[in-house]
């Protein structure tokens, strides 16, 4: 039988930017309102978890060849490899820093190193999500 | 004035979800559980909206948005088991 999804498809190919677009915002409003690494990842995580609802796993592989337990390992790697870095610094582990600095066209920024280990959360949290939602809609 | 109505219409949309929920847990079939779902989200983010204005704040529309877009992915979820009885296809049909 021959399926017609062709207002699904159109319209999940719109609406995954929007929510990839939101996902990031809040990864990177972390900072000093709600959002954050966790938040974010879920958000980025049901945007891929929607991918493979409306189309299947073998084209969303071609897009996106990752092996998601890789993925949620690499984030791991990462919050944990940040959180090692300030013990180099003679700080306390997981210690976080941040500065004010000046970048020619943006102007003065406020960076802060948190937003690496943020990252390996949002990371971990996109490979968990995905691996947990295809492993329980395996059929066999 | 203003803050009775806000009140009066946050006690509609109890009633509205309530009744949703009777309907999630008696539906005789799917497609009527999938539906009282979908309006149940639909009746918590004007509630969430309504919340906001009524505290006068901005905090909650991120919360706004997160429950759309969960509410879109849970009921495209529900239908698609509902339509062909499997939610993630290995491989295309066609």
């Amino acid at each position: 039988m021959k399926v017609n999804d062709v207002i699904l498809k159109t319209v999940v190919r719109m609406v995954v930017f929007i929510v990839l677009t939101f996902g990031m915002y809040l990864f990177f409003a972390g900072h000093n309102a709600p959002g954050g690494g966790f938040i974010g990842g879920l958000v980025l995580g049901s945007a891929i978890v929607l991918l493979y609802l409306t189309y299947d796993i073998e084209t969303v592989h071609k897009g996106m060849p990752f092996d998601f337990k890789k993925v949620a390992a690499l984030g791991v790697l990462l919050a944990t490899g940040t959180a090692i870095g300030s013990l180099f610094f003679d700080a306390p582990f997981l210690t976080q820093t941040d500065g004010y600095f000046t970048i020619p066209i943006l102007g003065e920024k406020h960076l802060s190193t948190v937003v690496l280990f943020e990252a390996g959360v949002a990371l971990t949290v996109i490979g968990t999500l995905v691996t947990i939602i295809l492993s329980i809609s395996e059929d066999e | 004035m203003i803050n009775t109505i806000l009140n009066m219409s946050l006690f509609l949309f109890m009633i509205a979800i309530a009744i949703s929920l009777f309907r999630v847990i008696k539906g005789p079939s799917l497609p009527d559980r999938a539906i009282a779902l979908d309006t149940i989200g639909v009746n918590l983010i004007s509630a969430i909206a309504i919340v906001s204005i009524v505290l006068k704040t901005k905090a909650f529309l991120e919360a706004i948005l997160i429950l759309g877009i969960l509410s879109f992915i849970g009921t495209i979820a529900f239908s698609k088991y509902i339509e062909r009885g499997v939610i993630v296809e290995r491989k295309s049909a066609d």
